[in-house]
């Protein structure tokens, strides 16, 4: 084994702790807890654990407002590694999203499939296995070849280590944006299911008790990777290079077979995979957790490279690595799982009463802090940042239509707008990603919820990410509550009920009074939204910094919906089925353009206010679409979003079958480009058999909501809308299916 | 009918062939690790995809040593059912017990979606029961599905009957845009010279429901099980 290099550690000053990311205040705070200046040692423990990345200081007071309990709840957030919602029948659903942004824009393909890696271990050391994966990526404009670059290594990143995960890959989002230039956003999410009774816990308590290294060695990559996801993007990044981790896919398959054994035996105490911050931060959290204490004896890690120094070893973000501790006693049984797989699996240390983190090198006591100090709700700082309302929402724009001209020849702005990136179907990405392995997707990437049933229970789940920048930029509270509205209602036009969210926020440095400002808003209409429909937080992650030597991206909440289809039957999409059906907007159709993609396409500058979201309206809306579906009536179901009623109308009818069109006749004291393109939110298109509509009505007259019916679908793969819209199938579909690969040039 | 099921380190279609087995079927289907010397006991074996050892050198190259593939082998010769599908088709070209080679899709990526094929003829165990004149609807996902042999090699193939399966669009037709991966002549899958040993690249085991999507697959699978 690899001896630990002799000791020349930098000495610790207030500067070298300001190059670690901490301030002034926090370092003499570290000095005075500790009694004495810290070690090298310690001060790297510090930095990672109080980086904004482990600690939240920034983000953890908005985020206490969110509402975090609801009925089916069964871990709160922030308690463990994902959320936990009970879905009955002795089983619970574990869901998380998490940012990979910055290694993203440094090293794509790494970044982006160590993103996915890392989110399946907070699924699976729960002792859950996961089921499904989603992903919602933004990048730069796509004339840009180094955005093309990132686009087509994100997505071989996230396939090569979902596919052979064995994960399927169901759904997400892409959005393109040129207020991503730079620092595009990558964020993943990952579901999996687990019984009641074998629900892993991330505690170390239980004097004596083992402490267990398994899975990969640890080597020096992804040093300071949590350091690194907390400061700005700049022109020097590029250098970080070394910052971002390496993926082993193949590995973590087998950690994963491997943990999901060991969940199941009575002997485990608990478990915690090692992301941000590796050993310093698994081990601080799960000690911190059982109010007990770990002593670490780091010759007993094994590491892949000589040399390597307590600093490195405590701060390695090496991945496929997980901490786990047992009853002592059972040292055998537990080596014997890891053993039958071909993983490490190495005594690295005890559970100890001293509250403490002791780590020792030989007989050398390099490090000693209280876990209690470094974690998140416990020492870690929390601040309270000044927010200041961004003159640029009072400066905006108003938008004035006498600007925009109406197209002459609408049938080519909807051709346009079908092949616009953010619009496309995103099969050139969806088709690198296995998303029929464990066959359970029964709705795979491109509905408005992916759908995947559970085995042997007669339930599945519906599950979306939403988030549109644009919409938060121009009003952060209701793009907030949009985002929340907007899976909320993909999950019901799938067919399920919205049980809870996870999200990640992704904005600027919230140092920034007018960013922190965007981040106070968006999180408080995202509150209000869950509140109204009745969807807990169950935890997420907060990526900040995400700027470029330009400026802040658009600040992009995304939301990861969780839905139940309580019946297989209850399974709706939003292809056409018969002719004859009758097409109906729940709803109204108020053709509202701020934010839009019509608009967007018009002109460059953002302007005006997104479109309004009256969320109790909106739950109206969703129940009886609910109900429609549930009581089965509705035979598809589509909501109204990015380039509006004709878009929407289009992608129902691309998805069902050769033959079948639609005629539609929608009237509205609107001009023509806003009835067609127009988002309005809280709209739902369905189709019906025509002897159902009384039925539906009686439904949407409950819940005082309008139900129209605007047309019918016909035979003859046309799609007519108030004679300004007359598409065939083909022309459509040329523009819709392949424009993304042509972009990509693939 | 006992059917193993053979478990790599990294294979990730072991619980689907196992579901679509014993849950779908009503097949008797076991896991057995890739440690294992002996398949005593057992009337036929399917090789399930995935990404053997990670498939870091070659796909199915490190595999073949496993100490169950020479039980595989001796069964094979003994006449037994053996499938490999996908990364299991990869694993015994590599061990030689099927004609040709799996290269890298032609446009170098990862391919998921649903294809067609159309079995060759109905001389084998697999496709006893399917129809020549109609297609199968099942899902591929593979980076290196892409089937290469030498032109004389393939002549040979044809001479024999070895040609299992072809991508053919929803009209029965060998087009280009059919064949998810750039395979020559849109070959899906071989047998061997005796037809007892088959390999695929699409996922008949996928195939089993059509609530997920196809149930297609159920055909060639039922036919090797001997289940009418």
């Amino acid at each position: 084994m690899p001896a630990a290099a002799k000791l020349t550690e930098p000495e610790v000053t207030t500067d070298l702790a300001l190059e670690h990311g901490l301030s002034a205040s926090e370092y003499a705070s570290i000095v005075e807890t500790l009694g004495h200046t810290p070690t090298y040692t310690e001060l790297g423990i510090y930095a990672v654990m109080w980086s904004e990345h482990c600690s939240y200081k920034s983000s953890i007071k908005v985020l206490k407002t969110l509402p975090r309990s609801g009925q089916h709840l069964l871990v709160e957030a922030g308690e463990e590694n994902a959320g936990l919602i009970d879905i009955g029948g002795g089983l619970a659903v574990a869901f998380k999203i998490e940012s990979h942004n910055h290694p993203s824009a440094i090293e794509p393909y790494q970044g982006a499939a160590t993103g996915v890696g890392g989110i399946m271990r907070d699924i699976f050391t729960m002792g859950a296995r996961p089921i499904a994966c989603l992903n919602s990526l933004r990048f730069g404009e796509l004339d840009d070849p180094h955005n093309r670059f990132l686009l087509d290594q994100v997505v071989r990143g996230i396939g090569d280590y979902g596919n052979c995960l064995g994960v399927p890959t169901v759904g997400g989002e892409v959005v393109i944006s040129a207020a991503y230039q730079g620092n595009p956003l990558v964020n993943a999410m990952a579901v999996g299911i687990v019984r009641h009774d074998q629900v892993a816990s991330a505690i170390a308590k239980g004097t004596g008790n083992p402490v267990y290294m398994v899975g990969s060695k640890t080597g020096r990559d992804g040093i300071h990777g949590a350091t690194f996801a907390s400061e700005a993007l700049s022109d020097e990044s590029a250098a970080r290079k070394s910052n971002v981790q390496v993926g082993d896919p193949f590995t973590e398959k087998l950690l994963l077979e491997a943990s999901l054994e060991l969940a199941k035996r009575p002997f485990l105490v608990g478990m915690q995979d090692m992301g941000a911050a590796g050993l310093t931060c698994s081990a601080s959290e799960m000690a911190a957790k059982g109010a007990a204490g770990i002593r670490l004896q780091l010759d007993a890690v094994p590491l892949r490279e000589t040399g390597m120094t307590p600093y490195e070893i405590m701060l390695s973000e090496s991945q496929e690595r997980m901490l786990v501790v047992i009853q002592k006693g059972f040292e055998a049984e537990l080596e014997a799982i890891f053993a039958h797989w071909d993983l490490a699996c190495v005594a690295v240390g005890k559970v100890t009463d001293t509250g403490r983190l002791e780590v020792f090198l030989g007989a050398a006591l390099v490090a000693d802090v209280p876990c209690q100090d470094l974690v998140l709700g416990g020492g870690a700082p929390q601040l309270d940042l000044p927010s200041v309302r961004p003159a640029y929402l009072d400066d905006l724009p108003r938008i004035d239509m006498t600007d925009i001209p109406e197209p002459t020849d609408f049938n080519r702005t909807l051709r346009k707008l079908l092949g616009r990136p953010n619009i496309t179907h995103k099969g050139f990405v969806f088709e690198q990603y296995d998303s029929t392995v464990r066959t359970n997707t029964v709705q795979g990437p491109g509905g408005d919820a992916a759908v995947i049933r559970i085995k042997g229970t007669g339930l599945a789940l519906a599950l979306s990410t939403d988030g549109n920048g644009r919409y938060v930029y121009l009003n952060p509270f209701v793009g907030g509550s949009i985002a929340v509205a907007e899976a909320a209602r993909n999950v019901v036009c799938a067919g399920g009920r919205p049980l809870g969210i996870t999200n990640c926020l992704n904005f600027g440095n919230p140092n920034d009074p007018e960013i922190f400002y965007q981040f106070k808003e968006a999180v408080a209409g995202i509150k209000a939204a869950c509140e109204a429909l009745g969807t807990p937080v169950t935890g997420g992650n907060v990526s900040f910094y995400n700027e470029n030597p330009a400026g802040a991206v658009h600040p992009t909440p995304v939301i990861g919906m969780v839905g139940l289809v309580e019946d297989l039957k209850h399974i709706t999409t939003p292809a056409l089925k018969e002719e004859g059906d009758f097409v109906i907007a729940i709803g109204s159709i108020n053709g509202e353009l701020g934010g839009s993609e019509y608009l967007a396409m018009q002109q460059p500058d953002l302007a005006g206010q997104p479109p309004m979201l009256d969320l109790e309206t909106e739950r109206h809306v969703q129940a009886v679409c609910r109900e429609g579906i549930t009581s089965g009536l509705v035979t598809a179901a589509h909501d109204i979003s990015d380039g509006g009623l004709a878009v929407c109308l289009a992608e129902m009818m691309l998805a069902g079958a050769d033959g079948l069109g639609a005629e539609i006749h929608v009237s509205r004291r609107l001009r023509n480009d806003e009835i067609l393109f127009g988002e309005s939110q809280s709209t739902i298109i369905v189709t019906i058999i025509e002897e159902n509509l009384l039925d539906l009505q009686r439904i949407a007259m409950q819940e005082q909501v309008p139900c129209t019916t605007i047309g019918r679908v016909t035979a003859g793969n046309r799609l007519k809308i108030n004679d300004i819209i007359d598409l065939s199938r083909k022309v459509m579909g040329k523009a819709y299916f392949l424009s993304l690969a042509k972009i990509m040039g693939a | 009918m006992r059917f193993a099921v053979l478990v790599f380190p990294g294979a990730n279609c072991d619980h689907d062939a196992y579901h679509a087995l014993r849950h779908v079927l009503g097949a008797e289907a076991f896991y057995v690790w890739h440690r294992e010397e002996s398949l005593a006991g057992y009337d036929a074996v399917i090789i399930p995809g995935g990404f053997s050892y990670g498939d870091y050198l070659r796909s199915g190259a490190i595999a073949r040593f496993a100490p169950v593939m020479e039980a595989v082998r001796k069964m094979a010769a003994d006449g037994a059912p053996v499938l490999g599908i996908c990364n299991g088709f990869q694993i015994l070209v590599e061990a030689g017990l099927l004609p040709g080679a799996l290269i890298s899709n032609a446009d170098l990526r990862f391919v998921s979606r649903m294809v067609r094929l159309k079995p060759e003829h109905t001389d084998s165990i697999f496709t006893a029961s399917l129809d020549t004149e109609r297609s199968y609807a099942m899902p591929v996902a593979h980076r290196g599905g892409n089937f290469f042999a030498s032109p004389e090699q393939l002549a040979e193939l044809a001479d024999h009957g070895q040609i299992a399966f072809r991508y053919v669009d929803d009209r029965g037709r060998q087009t280009a845009t059919a064949n998810p991966n750039g395979s020559l002549e849109n070959i899906a899958g071989v047998f061997n010279r005796q037809r007892n040993v088959l390999g695929l690249m699409p996922h008949p085991e996928r195939a089993v429901e059509a609530l997920v999507g196809s149930a297609d697959g159920l055909a060639l699978l039922k036919s090797m099980a001997g289940i009418a």
